[in-house]
């Protein structure tokens, strides 16, 4: 038996929790026993009209209830269509896909999320907490709204950076580093592509192990069509060429390993 | 009831395939569909030299369907037959090879080079319109057609199946010219050429500017060609375009289509290929039907 796969799953909670960002939990044991933070699930639309899979990242796994939670953002009509979804509604989902954040040895752990690439560093959080590691949280938002931050707050040491400045340090997640100083064994790291060129600049030159979550358009969702690479430093042995599968061999990367 | 179906000299144990670029060599769908159960895997085209295809985004959703660039991203014939070709033969199903390039050489390198190889069948893509020199190039020109049809016939040591573009004034003048060149069957039809804006960043959807459509809304373009080309050639024909379902897949059949492939609808359930098998064995059941070639081209 595959560990991934499409599913009709029912959906046991769904909150706005501001504008456009929604918070959804769905039930599947199978899925949930095998999930890893960092993964994501293929959310398809009930619309034959729209037939490609949205890929959504994991925000949180409870094994115990055999549950997956996922916090996104309406970026179209498809995730518009599913954040109309109740509890008690259904979903098919595909799933888990991709690797997740690899498992290391450090002591302090720095979680960094831009915007909607918050989610996902929430879930790994959680873990990193649960494994006895300090964990320090850097969130990038544009204004005070600040979802998720409170959930954060129980596992890590949190510095916000907005934007606006309204909350925290004016400016981004690099800012708010600079700013504090803050330094870590290892970064994890998912948000807009600017950010984790930043990231990645700051993790080089402070000689520090990064790993980045990227995201693509993606059609197929587990390596088969090629829809959705990025660049890799070295020629990637399965496809012989400098391009690395952001759903199959991905989507958390080393970040010396891609181009960004 | 028989749902063998055969193909210049090569049996396949029911009409299912699918299409080439949406399946890789079949070992991510592993996952889902055993293998087996296919009447055949036919892989994403591969070159005489790695590919590193378009840049991204390389694809967008359009209504009931898609528009790809891929870029014929591949790694290779020499990883290809080292890795992908002992991989499927794992497997009791044929292997159709798809076969790219960018100049006839190229073409013929990769025939070659597969000469010697337990592959069933190559299926020639002279219709892809996302690279830039070959592909497409070769396919909305019938002299051309022809010429390379009849060089890859002195060298191929397999059935040769020309895949032809959508992207043409008369489909059937490229299917002659096909036959006359030799080729033992066609498949059809490639992607149609499409375009996406995204108006919110003011740009093309996909970084190729222009891209392949692909899925449902292709389908009743798919079906007319289908039924056009069985008219106009005696050779058997691969169908495809938008095939979801076993109604979708029996409408190809019964307009001339010896065998069809299941393409964009993988994307949107892994299951699709069996689910397509199944349905037709069931219509098969349901109607009375001995032989699945009472359905082939039925609908005159």
């Amino acid at each position: 038996m595959a560990e991934k796969k499409k599913v009709r799953v029912p959906i046991v909670h769904m909150e706005q929790l501001e504008n456009a960002i929604y918070d959804m939990t769905i039930e599947e044991k199978e899925m949930a026993a095998v999930a890893k933070a960092g993964q994501f699930l293929s959310l398809y639309l009930d619309d034959e009209s729209r037939l490609l899979p949205r890929p959504i990242s994991i925000c949180g796994i409870d094994k115990e209830a055999g549950t997956i939670r996922m916090v996104f953002r309406i970026a179209g009509e498809g995730t518009r269509q599913i954040s109309c979804l109740k509890a008690g509604d259904s979903i098919e989902v595909l799933g888990p896909l991709g690797n997740g954040f690899f498992d290391t040895e450090d002591k302090v752990s720095m979680v960094i999320g831009g915007g909607i690439g918050i989610p996902p560093m929430l879930g790994l959080a959680k873990k990193l907490h649960a494994e006895g590691k300090k964990v320090i949280a850097v969130l990038g938002y544009r204004d005070a709204k600040n979802f998720l931050a409170k959930e954060f707050e129980e596992v890590a040491e949190v510095v916000i950076a907005t934007e606006d400045g309204s909350v925290g340090v004016k400016g981004n997640v690099i800012d708010a580093i600079k700013a504090k100083n803050l330094t870590a064994d290892t970064v994890y790291s998912c948000g807009p592509t600017p950010m984790l060129r930043g990231v990645k600049a700051f993790a080089e030159s402070a000689g520090i192990a990064c790993q980045i979550s990227l995201e693509e358009k993606m059609a197929c969702g587990i390596g088969a069509c090629l829809a959705c690479v990025c660049k890799s430093k070295e020629k990637d042995h399965h496809s012989n060429v400098n391009n690395k599968r952001i759903c199959k061999d991905g989507p958390v990367f080393w970040a010396q390993e891609v181009e960004l | 009831m028989n749902t063998k179906v055969n193909i210049a000299g090569v049996e396949f144990k029911n009409p299912v395939t699918v299409a080439s670029g949406t399946f890789g060599s079949g070992m991510e769908y592993g996952e889902f569909v055993d293998l087996n159960r296919l009447g055949a895997v036919t892989t994403k085209g591969v070159a005489n030299i790695p590919w590193e295809g378009n840049p991204t985004p390389r694809i967008a959703e359009t209504y009931g369907g898609m528009l790809n660039a891929i870029g014929l991203q591949n790694p290779g014939i020499d990883v290809f037959v080292n890795r992908d070709i002992p991989y499927l033969k794992q497997y009791d199903t044929k292997i159709i090879v798809n076969v790219c390039g960018r100049s006839e050489q190229d073409y013929c390198e990769v025939v070659e080079r597969l000469a010697d190889q337990p592959v069933d069948m190559l299926e020639i893509n002279i219709s892809c319109p996302n690279v830039k020199h070959g592909g497409i190039a070769f396919g909305q020109d019938p002299k051309l057609v022809e010429k390379i049809t009849s060089e890859l016939k002195k060298r191929a040591k397999q059935p040769v199946v020309m895949k032809l573009s959508p992207n043409v004034t008369d489909i059937t003048e490229m299917a002659r010219a096909a036959e006359a060149g030799g080729a033992d069957a066609l498949s059809l039809i490639n992607t149609l050429t499409g375009m996406k804006i995204d108006i919110n960043r003011r740009t093309f959807a996909i970084a190729n500017k222009t891209g392949g459509m692909s899925g449902p809304a292709v389908k009743p373009v798919a079906v007319r060609m289908v039924y056009q080309v069985a008219n106009a050639v005696k050779l058997p024909i691969i169908g495809m375009g938008g095939i979801a379902t076993a109604e979708d897949a029996l409408e190809f059949i019964m307009a001339g289509a010896t065998m069809v492939s299941v393409g964009t609808a993988n994307f949107h359930n892994p299951y699709a290929t069996l689910e397509v098998i199944e349905g037709i064995e069931n219509y098969m059941k349901k109607y009375n039907v001995a032989d699945i070639h009472e359905l082939i081209g039925c609908v005159k």
